[in-house]
Formats: C-alpha cells, structure tokens, sequence
C-alpha cells in the first residue's frame, strides 16, 4: 500500500473552529495560502474555511496573544513524489474518459430516482460542471472552485425541492462511476492501483464532503430565512387608536423572537408616536428567564422612548418566572385581559373609552 | 473591501473613533439595524474599559467566518494592571444591573461571543464576536 | 462638538449635532447649570436623535445632569433616544431612572408643560 499524501488536504477538512483558547488544540499547525498583508507586521487572524474571499488565515492562540507571521510553501509538508505522479494520471485518466464517465454518471443518477425535479438538459449541464470541478480539485488540490459551484448550484436547487439526500446520493454515484473506472483501467496491476487508489480516496472523500456541506449550509440558511420571515408576520404591532399600540403576542417566544419583537416594537413606538403600549400575552404559555428578561427589556427601552407599556395576560405562572428573576412587578404596569388593557391605555391617554361605552351598552340591553 | 481596523485608544476622544470604525466595519459585513447599535455600543464599553483601567491599549477590529456565517470579532488588549477576580469583574444578575459602570459585563451581554485572557501585572486581552444571523 | 442651548420661554432646549465625545459631555453639563441659573429655567430639553450610541457614561453624566438642574430648580426631559439605541441601552442595563424621556422634542415640551402644571397646582416648585 502506498503511502498517503499528507498534504493540506486534511488540515482543510476542519471547517469552523472558532478563535476560542480553551477549545483548540495545542499542536495546530499554521499553515497558510496566501497572506492578507497589512502594514504591521503583527496581524490578529482567525482560522476559517475559505469562503467568498480566496484567502485562507492563520490560526493564533489568544494566550499568547499575537504572532509574526510566517510564511509557508504552496505545497508544504510532505506531498510525496508517488502522490503527485498519481494524481497526474488519474486527471488524464478522467480527462480522457469525460464524456463516458459523465454519460454512466448521469445513466446511474436517472436510473436510482435522483435529481426527479430537475431536467435531463439541466442533469446534463450541472453533472458536467461537477464532474470539470472534481478534475479540479484533483489537479490543483483546492476546493475553492468547487466551493463555489456547490453554493451556487445549491441556490439554485433548494427552491426546486431537491433534498439532501439526492445530493450527497449523486456524489457518492460519481465517486462510485470514478472508481469502478480506476477498477477495470488498472485490475491487471494491484500495486499500480493501490497507488491510484491511494491518490485518489482522499481528494474523493474531500469532494463529497464539500459538496454535501455546502449544499446542508446553503439549506439551513434558507430555512433560517424562512423562520425569520414567519417570526415576522407572526409579530404584527397595531395602531388600534392614535398613539396607542398594541403588541399581541401568540405562541411560544424564544430569544431571537423576543428580541426581534422589541425592535419591532421600538420601531413602531417611533413610527406611530404611541404613547401608550399594551402587550398582550395571553397566548404565551410559558417563558423562560431569558425571554423574561427580554420582556421587561422591552418596558425599560419603551419607557426610554417615552412610551409607558401595559402588560395583560400575564398569567400566574408568567408572574412567578418574572418575580423569580428579580423583577419588581409592582413597577410593572399589569392589567389582567387584553380589554382591560386596553381601557387602561385609554385612560392614560387622557381618552374616554370606547370600549366601556360598549360594554355598558351591552349590560344594558 | 472588508478589512481589519486597529485603533489604538490612549484618550476618551478614541473610544469615539473605535466605534464609528466598529460601526462602519459592521455595515460593510452586512449587520443591520439595531446590531450596528449593539457593535458601536459594546465597543464603546470595552474602550472606555481600557482607559479606565490600563490608560492605553489597542482595538482590533476583523471580520470572520464559521462555516457560512460571518461576523465580526472585536479584540480589545491592554498591557494594564490584570483583573485580579474575573470571576467577580463579570458578575452580572439581572437584580445587580444598576447601569452604571458596566463595562464589562455589559460588553458580553450585547454580543454573541466573548472571551477574556488577563494575567495580573501583565495585561487583558478580551475578545467579542457577533455574528450575522 | 459643542452643544448649542436655545431658550424657549421657560424652557432651555439643548439639540446635540453629533457623536459626542466625553468632554462635550461635561461641557453640556457645565453650559446647562450655568444657563438654567442665569435663566432661572424651569426645564430642560436634552434631544439626543442625532446619537448612534449611548454609553454607560453618557448614561451616568445625563443623569448627573438632571440630577443638578433638578437642584437648581428646573426639570430634565431627554428626547430622541432611537428604537436601536433605546434596545442597546436597555441590554446594557442602562436606565435613566429618576429622568424624564419623552419621543420628540413636542412630546418633550408637553411633558414640561404637564410638570409644571402639577407643579403649580401643588403651589410649589418641586425640589425632592
């Protein structure tokens, strides 16, 4: 068995650690691409997976603060001289078989129920970008490009409904198709196709991770959208009289939500002049500390755009969680329904309340 | 386009400056409304942390990346005295805020990430992320 | 960046143009007690619409603002925190307990004006 190329391949798999000092480990190497310069020549890098700008950075270790930077060789440790050759030869190899290889790959993809939303010209056009993009990575040992093409082309399908499993099932089929290939070119030569297969398990493995990872982040961003959408038209804030607002707030509220509701709210202070607030939440089961928190936030900010907020609905439960976290309730303006609220609003605006007009004229009749 | 800022904060008017960069880093990243708020904000903090307690340092502003998110880490270093009880320096309740003099804890409640390396007689390093949601 | 303070009647108005940075601060607090004195001024509006940014300490100093008019006789109203800075501050825990706040400068002027009502119709001025 040959030996395997221990280039910076691998050090590439490991997308995303983040610049905190306990977490990493000791013994990460520095290894670098290219270098953004500035003038001193002391620079404060964190790692991260190349995306957008084609640059990679140097890991430092915040204990020690700051390092120099040193610069590395393209190819730095230990691109064996095998390696290399082989990874020529499967390139030819691939090159020469293009369309073939392609053609069983699109055959493999159609015939295992894959790609169902897609066209066969449209099958034909991204299987060929792949399939250029696999040669790539192989031949220059980057996946830059194919990073690339695999966000774009996950922008592109998402909408149309292709899962994550027909994805990583077509890279898979690919790599299979590749393989089968190298199988019967080299069956007659078993040391000569370890060595390929040496050359040629790493890159593949590498592609089909960054091919499946892009398209999972590009999916989890949409969805992320989505849901911010939703939260959005969820949190509707209502000028029911002039500058009087009232916020009613249904379903269970996390941190995002709970923030994202203040802003709105906030906004709404300012774009309706209100004066008065009533945030209902009747519709809240419960509340954690955290989004407890956010709540009496959003009095306090409130208070600081001269607006005064009524809380109704407040249910036991809620008030206790409030009571728990130090909140002084008695300051807080608590009515017990969304009526009352509303009534005690308008009485804070100096109006006369329509509502109890009502309520008279309905005990009446 | 993006690119790292360091500022190196000796006076008050400084803690201005590192915040207008903080804030204009941020929009050029892409965060928003009242997040460029919340940036300008902790950076202020932080700055006037360094004044208050070192009298000189540097501010290191850069963007970056986690998978697909990006954001901005914000690193504040002095060569200052150290913070004897960290522990105690962040201690934040909900019934301790007094909002006065919140410098540090109040930085780590605005943003995503925090971090703070001090050693006594040698200096602090505390460094905050945000990131784009 | 100076902080101009116009008179309106009893009121003094005082318009911030831009970031302000700690010595304007103080000089905003020294030009208010000097003027409110010199006026006899029964309130103050501090407009902040302009700024981005409220800290701890500009926190702290409007405070220590009111704080002071109060002692000479006049009430503080601060207004035109924005929706971001307001949402900031409050994350912080920064309060303006013990401050007027208002929206605007004409919600800034009612809430004077109702001040100084009550004020008037307890037949004193207030000075807790």
């Amino acid at each position: 068995m040959g030996r395997l190329p221990t280039s910076g391949f691998q050090k590439s798999l490991y997308i995303g650690c983040t610049a905190r000092s306990h977490e990493r480990p000791d013994n990460y190497a520095v290894t670098s691409r290219r270098r953004r310069r500035t003038n001193a020549h002391i620079t404060l890098n964190v790692y991260s997976q190349v995306k957008r700008t084609k640059k990679r950075n140097s890991i430092v270790p915040l204990g020690t603060t700051l390092h120099r930077n040193r610069r590395r060789d393209r190819n730095s440790s230990g691109n064996s001289e095998t390696g290399s050759v082989m990874l020529r030869e499967l390139v030819a190899h691939l090159r020469e078989n293009r369309t073939q290889l392609r053609e069983e790959w699109a055959r493999r993809i159609t015939a295992g129920a894959l790609l169902t939303a897609m066209s066969k010209e449209e099958i034909f056009s991204e299987t060929t970008s792949v399939y250029d993009n696999y040669i790539e990575v192989l031949e220059t040992g980057s996946v830059e490009a194919l990073q690339a093409y695999a966000r774009s082309l996950s922008e592109r399908i998402i909408p149309r409904g292709v899962e994550t499993h027909e994805v990583v099932g077509i890279v898979l089929l690919l790599r299979d198709v590749l393989g089968r290939s190298l199988f019967k070119k080299y069956q007659n030569d078993v040391d000569l196709m370890n060595r390929v297969l040496d050359a040629y398990e790493p890159a593949a493995n590498r592609v089909a991770n960054t091919v499946a990872v892009s398209f999972v982040q590009e999916r989890e961003r949409v969805i992320r959208q989505q849901q911010e959408a939703i939260r959005e038209l969820s949190t509707p804030v209502l000028q029911v009289r002039e500058r009087l607002l009232i916020l009613p707030i249904i379903g269970m509220i996390d941190s995002q939500r709970a923030r994202q509701l203040t802003e709105q709210l906030l906004r709404g202070i300012r774009k309706n002049r209100a004066k008065v607030v009533v945030v209902d939440i009747t519709g809240v089961p419960t509340i954690d500390s955290v989004v407890a928190n956010h709540l009496v936030q959003t009095v306090e900010a409130s208070r600081l755009m001269g607006a005064s907020v009524i809380i109704t609905g407040l249910s036991s439960e809620i008030a206790q969680t409030l009571v728990t976290i130090g909140v002084n309730l008695s300051k807080m303006n608590a009515v017990g329904d969304l009526q009352g609220g509303i009534e005690e609003a308008e009485r804070l605006l100096g109006l006369p309340s329509e509502l109890a007009k009502v309520a008279t004229q309905e005990t009446k009749a | 386009m993006e690119r790292e800022a360091r500022i190196d904060i000796t006076s008050a008017t400084d803690i201005v400056t590192a915040r207008q960069k903080g804030r204009g880093l941020a929009i050029e990243l892409g965060f928003e409304g009242s997040d460029l708020t919340v940036i300008a904000t902790a950076i202020s903090e932080i700055a006037r942390n360094i004044i208050e307690h070192a009298e000189r340092g540097q501010i290191v502003l850069a963007p970056v990346h986690q998978g697909s998110r990006r954001g901005l880490a914000i690193v504040a270093q002095d060569q200052g005295p150290g913070i004897p009880d960290v522990g105690q320096a962040m201690q934040y309740g909900f019934s301790s805020r007094k909002g006065l003099g919140v410098g540090l804890p109040g930085a780590k409640w605005l943003m995503d990430e925090f971090d703070i390396e001090t050693k006594v007689g040698k200096g602090t390093v505390v460094t905050m992320k945000k990131w784009l949601h | 960046m100076h902080v101009p303070v116009l008179k309106q009647g009893d009121y003094l108005i005082a318009s911030v143009q831009a970031a302000l940075t700690d010595a304007d601060l103080l000089q905003l607090r020294d030009d208010l007690a000097d003027r409110v004195g010199q006026f006899r001024s029964r309130g103050v509006i501090i407009d902040v619409t302009v700024l981005d940014v409220i800290d701890s300490f500009a926190t702290r100093t409007l405070r220590a603002v009111a704080h002071m008019l109060k002692l000479r006789g006049a009430e503080t109203v601060i207004v035109g925190i924005q929706p971001d800075v307001a949402f900031a501050m409050v994350q912080l825990g920064l309060t303006l307990e013990g401050v007027g706040t208002a929206l605007d400068l004409e919600e800034g002027l009612a809430y004077l004006d109702r001040l100084a009502k009550r004020n008037r119709n307890h037949g004193t001025r207030s000075t807790n």
